[in-house]
């Protein structure tokens, strides 16, 4: 069964088209990716999801419940990280848990949930001697003390320094073997191709790629081949790689010459996700 | 009610764990109230000094305790994000609000007994006597200043400019309308100015009922300019509140 199904989902601010009619399905218990650079229409469509806002057109089902219309029910069930939210700095880590926990039908044991963050050291520390960091863990910390199904993951790691990084995507990781869906914003190509099961790449509110990261890696089928010549670097691009490296040491070797530096390489998924984002409109 | 309750604890310790506001909501109007009676001797209509500055005092306190302090709350609350984020949680908004608003309450509650007991122990003054009309009177009051509050923060943009705008418009209000003294003696522009002013009718009622022994029902004209103040306080707020930070 689907956590999320998203059909046609458009939304203008104005004259601003944020969303052109995307659809997408996330099924229970998967990581799904929502990549694209900013301003792509990422936090327009996590935000209708969460039911923050309303759409103006399309079809969206999270959890069986229409997120504009839903109430505590729905609630009870989503776990949130906003992209940018401060918690009361007056509070201990564990007295916010517990302030969050108080909301919640059934909610986890609290310091079970603060060491699952990593905050154990913290738990009696208010939150305004936090680090970025650790206030991050918090937010997180605070959308899974009501055991949500599905977690909700706007841009979860701006801003972190690169262990930082690795320390949430863990964490993530830790979310994901309890079963719980995610939905997960970044503009980090590194951090959806490490977490995500799923993704889609969305540029201009138009979803233009979707699949596992292996698929978009193999969606596209150029080659990169590399070499200097007269101490200049060439960079060739071909969808037939056999047939240019077979005229390129045919040509050198009758020359009797070295391909100096040659590389032969498959395109990441970086380069995959730049060439998509940078095409211009058709 | 279970929610409601959960709520109402977590206001009261945020509230009494903040530095900002226990001085400046909670203590300030108390310390005013020792200042002005160590200044001020005589009589005000025909009462000691004491007796008028404390009603006064009362009244300056539900300007500054449910409206300025009720509206600087929110306006922080909303612009780091803590009144989206619990729009997320199962907590009905009407809920979450109503606990903010009792907790105020609460405050102002213990702000006009240590009021009371501050005066008795510097000045002598009496405990009020007609105990079920000063509560009524004060309930009042306090849910109008709050509604002008809940109002008044669709208009304040930023954190940073919030205590100075609210202060812009408490401490004249409250100097126009006879919190710190008399204004009999005041130009006439100034004193038709108090006379719109909901904190004036507020004082109306405390000052009827502590200085003179009236009672409630007995000032219709003052409740029904308060509850006017009050159904446009709300207007204004169903019309202009927002959980959501200004985008950056």
């Amino acid at each position: 069964m689907s956590a999320i199904s998203v059909r046609d989902l458009r939304k203008s601010y104005g004259t601003d088209e944020a969303l052109r009619g995307i659809s997408f399905e996330i099924e229970e218990g998967e990581v799904f990716g929502l990549l694209g650079p900013n301003g792509a229409g990422k936090t327009t469509t996590i935000e209708i999801l969460e039911g923050y806002r309303t759409r103006d057109g399309g079809d969206v089902e999270v959890l069986g419940f229409d997120p504009e219309r839903a109430g505590s029910a729905f609630r009870e069930r989503i776990g949130v990280v906003l992209q940018q939210s401060q918690l009361w700095p007056n509070l201990t880590v564990a007295e916010t848990h517990r302030m969050f926990a108080g909301y919640y039908e059934h909610p986890r044991n609290v310091d079970e949930v603060i060491v699952l963050v990593g905050l154990a050291e913290k738990r009696d520390a208010r939150v305004k001697t936090l680090s970025g960091g650790q206030k991050r863990r918090l937010d997180l910390g605070v959308a899974l003390v009501g055991d949500p199904d599905l977690v909700f993951l706007d841009e979860p790691t701006t801003g972190f320094d690169p262990a930082a990084r690795r320390a949430a995507w863990d964490m993530i990781r830790s979310l994901r073997s309890l079963g719980k869906t995610i939905l997960l914003t970044t503009h980090y190509l590194d951090e959806a191709e490490q977490l995500a099961d799923r993704l889609a790449v969305l540029r201009e509110g138009v979803i233009i790629r979707e699949g596992t990261p292996a698929e978009l890696t193999a969606g596209s089928n150029e080659t990169e081949v590399r070499y200097r010549e007269d101490g200049q670097d060439v960079v060739v691009r071909t969808t037939e790689p056999t047939k240019l490296l077979q005229r390129l040491t045919t040509e050198a070797l009758a020359e009797g010459r070295e391909l100096e530096g040659l590389s032969v390489r498959r395109p990441t998924l970086e380069d995959v996700y730049l060439s998509l984002t940078a095409e211009p409109e058709e | 009610m279970r929610l409601l309750r959960h709520q109402l604890k977590w206001e009261q310790r945020l509230f009494w764990r903040s530095r900002e506001s226990a001085v400046f909501v909670f203590l300030f109007p108390i310390l005013l109230f020792a200042l002005l009676t160590a200044v001020y001797n005589g009589h005000i209509d025909g009462r000691p000094a004491s007796w008028g500055l404390l009603a006064g005092m009362i009244g300056y306190g539900a300007a500054n305790t449910a409206f300025a302090g009720l509206a600087i709350t929110l306006v922080s609350r909303r612009e780091i994000g803590i009144l989206k984020r619990i729009r997320a949680t199962p907590l009905p908004p009407a809920v979450y609000l109503t606990a903010v608003l009792v907790s105020i309450m609460i405050v102002f509650a213990i702000q006009v007994a240590s009021l009371f007991a501050l005066g008795r122990l510097l000045k002598s003054t009496p405990w009020p006597t007609h105990l079920l009309s000063l509560v009524l009177s004060l309930v009042l009051g306090a849910a109008v200043f709050a509604a002008l509050g809940l109002a008044i923060t669709g208009f304040i943009r930023s954190l940073e400019g919030s205590s100075a705008v609210l202060n812009v418009i408490v401490l004249p209000a409250a100097f126009l309308t006879g919190s710190f003294g008399p204004t009999r003696h005041y130009p006439k522009v100034l004193r038709a100015i108090g006379d719109v002013l909901p904190l004036k009718y507020l004082l109306d009622l405390i000052k009827g009922i502590y200085l003179h022994g009236q009672q409630f029902w007995d000032k219709p004209l003052a409740i029904g300019v308060l509850a006017g103040w009050g159904i446009f306080g709300m207007a204004v707020a169903l019309r202009t509140f927002r959980w959501e930070p200004r985008e950056g």
